[in-house]
């Protein structure tokens, strides 16, 4: 029997894409943002929420992934932007692939901003890099705080934390300062914004932080671009 | 809950690496698994045996090797793993105490080797 050293990743082929990905979206410019969450916790209410805040002009796409129906899609893309389903037909994560698929009848250069809301699932998710820039886990206040020391690999790999239907915490045994105490043990770094779509607070907060990746990613473009 | 995935990406990839070696056979696969890689190794072991019951792999072994959440200390550069393979960063440094420290991996979803049998 010979034993032969490989080093190489299990998702390989998925990391491949993603690589690729990685720098379409950097030669388009374009801001990759990848929504992960429970199912529940409001990740296309916060999309909706967001698209509505957006110039008619802006050059905004969402791709939005379940295992069935294309209600996502149809509820978002009232907003008048490019939004596309993704069906995964029971499959519990969205992969390279997939994203690679749905974006072929798009125009990159027509895109700034692309969310990919993953499909409702705190585990697979975290396993498959979609060429994003940074990846956002949402947390509603209706689930336990605990959910970052139960489900450690996406908050490690999560950029922020956003705290949904934060209006409903006077009515629920939820303890704020735990769930973030919590993501901050798996992520120190981690950044963390309180919202509730039904007040609308924290939505401006979100906007600058939009801002702000949007701003740092456009640097960043320019910079590639300089020296590549 | 993607286990089975999982499993069949590791392997694919087994083979893909026994069939650059002309007449060999694949008898085993070695992969590290990190604390903080999202997959159950249990759930991965049934999995990968589900997937190679009554099919020319059923004889292949899957060998896991989980690895520790590490950490390294902001202060004094320090590499340790967190205390009792929890995916934590909360265990202080054991060499200065300082409980400023960086993740530095425990994600990992790696095929570390293959066994094969060459003619």
């Amino acid at each position: 029997m010979t034993v032969v050293r490989v080093e190489q990743k299990v998702l390989n082929e998925n990391q491949r894409i993603a690589v690729d990905l990685r720098r379409r979206f950097q030669e388009h410019d374009i801001l990759c943002l990848n929504l992960v969450s429970s199912p529940g916790s409001g990740k296309t209410t916060l999309l909706e929420n967001t698209l509505a805040a957006f110039r008619p002009e802006e050059k905004v796409a969402v791709l939005t992934g379940d295992l069935q129906t294309e209600n996502d899609a149809r509820r978002l893309a009232r907003y008048g932007f490019p939004v596309q389903q993704i069906v995964t037909g029971g499959v519990c994560h969205l992969d390279g692939k997939m994203i690679e698929r749905h974006l072929e009848p798009w125009s990159l250069a027509d895109i700034d901003v692309l969310f990919i809301e993953n499909v409702g699932n705190l585990v697979c998710p975290s396993s498959y890099d979609l060429g994003e820039e940074a990846k956002i886990v949402l947390l509603s206040v209706t689930e336990g705080e605990d959910k970052p020391l139960k489900y450690p690999s996406i908050f490690l790999k999560s950029s922020l934390l956003i705290l949904t239907k934060v209006d409903l915490l006077p009515y629920v045994p939820f303890d704020i300062e735990a769930a973030k105490a919590n993501a901050r043990q798996i992520n120190p770094g981690i950044e963390i914004l309180e919202i509730s779509c039904t007040t609308g607070k924290g939505m401006d907060e979100w906007r600058a932080w939009l801002e702000k990746r949007r701003s740092q990613h456009h640097a960043n473009a320019g910079t590639a671009a300089v020296s590549g | 809950m993607h286990e089975v995935g999982i499993a069949t990406s590791i392997l694919e990839a087994g083979h893909r690496e026994t069939e650059r070696r002309p007449g060999a056979r694949l008898m085993g696969i070695g992969v590290r698994i990190g604390v903080l890689s999202g997959v159950d190794v249990d759930a991965l072991r049934f999995a990968f045996e589900c997937i190679t019951a009554e099919t020319e792999d059923e004889k292949v072994v899957l060998t896991t090797e989980p690895c520790p959440r590490m950490n390294r200390c902001q202060d004094c550069g320090h590499e340790f793993s967190s205390l009792q393979s929890s995916p934590f960063s909360d265990a202080p440094c054991p060499r200065c105490l300082s409980t400023r420290t960086t993740f530095v991996s425990g994600d990992q979803l790696d095929i570390a080797f293959i066994e094969v049998e060459e003619p």
